[in-house]
């Protein structure tokens, strides 16, 4: 398999296998993910997606093999060093009622604080950076759950935003989102990735989204890449097809000009 | 730029005003301490009290606030505040409304495990045998809430808790039952009591909660980050293991001592943290130090009650604090709990 990666890399694994209550979800798995891009992790339902994002931020401790940050391997570093790193954001993030956005956010310092150094100027200006890039100046004394489902997700990445990572895992982003929700986190995104270089990884769900967003899009078959690279040449019908079990057509999105795939679904019959 | 404008002057309320009602507390406690000594069964003169605390004459009266009224005072503040900051650490740990010390058989732990060593005469109620029943039943239900496929859910670590905490009580009064002698000396200590203790029976164990209670402010920040999930915290350089046994090593020490020193007292460790919560917001820097002040506070004002209502008889403060507890507990198992 070749990587047609101009930039250089920033997470890798090497033989890495993952598993779950004693089953393994993924085996042996060699992977890179390239440095300021966005990588969208698509596949069906089990096919081991978030099991790898965990394993890449540590949150599951491998079976076998290792997963490197630039050139360390993420096993040997100490946990706060990590966290300066590399952050993640699991799949629905839940807040105990009553925190505020400004009290969440505040929370992402916490790798760069330690017994001596509690709260500096510094960690004040990152807050307020992070909650002026997600938008949410308005909001920020307001407590989580008195916000919309966009509004709570975006405090969660401000969050991550203020741990200041070079590297940002995020798991389905835009789970229970409606589309313009979805669409507003994205372009968030997307735009940390081009205005501050950041590294990004995704999970997805929706195909078309991640072509439209991702610069690589790695396509995931029971724990193995069944196919990776820019979306124009990885989406396409024989692997819709192949990895979902799904007849498709795949079109060119009006709007992005990215892939779009369109279901054939059995109760349509004017094909 | 109104928004940092707002934002700034948010920052410079909240802290001294969280510091103010702090202050404000710990006065409140201060006089609740001041009341406990002046209120009794037998009727003593504020002056005569003044005297026996500050020139000690030896008399009935002076014997009385030095050796019955001081100990059981400063006993209400420090077993209230160990309960509350047991009860605020398990809630936050579990990320469960419904946990406390009490409700999760930790108490009860330690309590059969006083009465087993009472009945064996081995030992009279030494404050290690608690802390070791106590850590054992916290495992037990550690256990015992996360079998299954869905791990640990609130439901079932509150199921497991109950039922632990029934088997428990089930058995220490079988002990009791076959042992008048130990039920008689035991039986005001088992509704969760502060009366009878003296001061010599207090010191020793003090420490302990002492340190249990600058142990838990010491964990306050790791706390508030663990509340948002382990996932999480541990994305964010949080070394969540080791977090979570100091903390359940600081509430068996809390919970133990305090059982050690006066019975299972019930309830405390449920309310105290959801009022400060209620008033303070989600930080443990601030709700843990609040929760010491206002379960010191409630405490005192529990066993004031319990002394006062049938005067000059007293009944133990555990049942006052379950009369108004129980109550709350069934408001928030409504309320609160999901799935």
């Amino acid at each position: 398999m070749k990587l047609d990666i101009a930039s250089p890399i920033a997470l890798t694994t090497r033989k890495l296998s993952l598993a779950y209550d004693g089953n393994t979800i993924v085996q042996g798995l060699d992977l890179a993910i390239p440095q300021s891009r966005v990588t969208a992790l698509v596949g069906p339902n089990g096919c081991g997606k978030s099991t790898l994002l965990r394993g890449l931020a540590r949150l599951l401790r491998p079976t076998g093999g290792t997963v490197y940050l630039d050139s360390d391997a993420i096993a040997h570093l100490p946990t706060k060093e990590l966290a300066k790193r590399l952050g993640i954001l699991p799949q629905s993030p839940a807040a105990p009622e009553g925190l505020t956005v400004r009290e969440l956010v505040a929370q992402g310092r916490y790798p760069h604080q330690n017994w001596l150094q509690q709260w500096s100027k510094e960690d004040e200006l990152k807050v307020e950076d992070a909650i002026a890039t997600t938008h949410l100046e308005n909001f920020a004394n307001r407590p989580l759950d008195t916000l919309s489902g966009g509004q709570r997700q975006r405090a969660w990445i401000a969050m991550a935003l203020a741990q200041d990572t070079q590297t940002l895992l995020l798991d389905e982003p835009t789970t229970y989102l409606d589309l313009a929700h979805q669409i507003e986190v994205l372009d968030l995104l997307a735009d940390l990735n081009r205005r501050q270089g950041k590294t990004i990884v995704m999970v997805l769900h929706d195909l078309n989204l991640a072509c439209r967003y991702a610069d690589h899009l790695i396509a995931l078959k029971a724990g193995q890449v069944y196919a990776q690279g820019n979306p124009i040449e990885v989406m396409t019908e024989a692997l819709v097809h192949q990895v979902f079990g799904l007849e498709s057509k795949i079109i060119r999105d009006p709007v992005a000009g990215t892939p779009l795939c369109i279901p054939i679904s059995r109760s349509v019959d004017s094909l | 730029m109104t928004h940092s404008l707002s934002k700034s002057r948010f920052q410079l309320t909240r802290t001294p005003l969280l510091l103010l009602g702090l202050v404000l507390c710990t006065g409140i406690l201060a006089v609740c301490l001041m009341v406990s000594v002046l209120l009794g069964a037998a009727d003593i003169a504020p002056q005569t009290v003044w005297q026996a605390l500050f020139q000690f004459d030896g008399s009935t009266e002076h014997l009385i606030i030095r050796t019955v009224r001081l100990p059981r005072a400063i006993l209400a503040v420090f077993v209230g505040a160990a309960l509350a900051v047991a009860g605020a650490i398990t809630q936050g740990l579990t990320r469960n409304a419904l946990a406390a010390p009490d409700i999760l058989g930790i108490n009860a732990g330690a309590a059969l495990a006083m009465v087993l060593t009472i009945y064996f005469k081995t030992s009279n109620g030494n404050v290690w045998v608690a802390f070791g029943g106590a850590a054992i039943s916290t495992l037990t239900v550690y256990w015992l809430g996360s079998m299954g496929r869905s791990g640990l859910t609130p439901l079932k670590l509150v199921i497991a808790g109950s039922a632990l905490a029934y088997l428990l009580n089930s058995l220490m009064y079988g002990v009791l039952i076959f042992n008048q002698r130990t039920l008689d000396e035991i039986r005001f200590w088992l509704a969760g009591s502060l009366a009878g203790q003296d001061m010599a029976s207090i010191l020793p164990i003090l420490p302990y909660i002492v340190a249990g209670l600058a142990g838990s402010l010491v964990l306050s920040r790791q706390l508030t980050l663990l509340s948002l999930g382990e996932d999480v915290a541990q994305g964010l350089g949080l070394r969540t293991a080791w977090v979570k046994v100091a903390a359940a090593a600081v509430v068996v020490l809390l919970a133990g001592s305090a059982v050690a020193l006066t019975g299972p007292i019930g309830f405390v460790g449920l309310v105290v943290p959801h009022m400060v919560r209620f008033a303070v917001g989600v930080d443990y820097c601030w709700i843990l130090p609040y929760a010491m002040i206002s379960g010191g506070i409630l405490l005192s004002i529990a066993d004031l009650a319990a002394r006062l209502v049938i005067r000059p008889q007293e009944i133990p403060v555990g049942i006052m604090t379950s009369l108004v507890g129980a109550p709350f507990f069934i408001y928030l198992a409504r309320s609160r709990i999901k799935r």
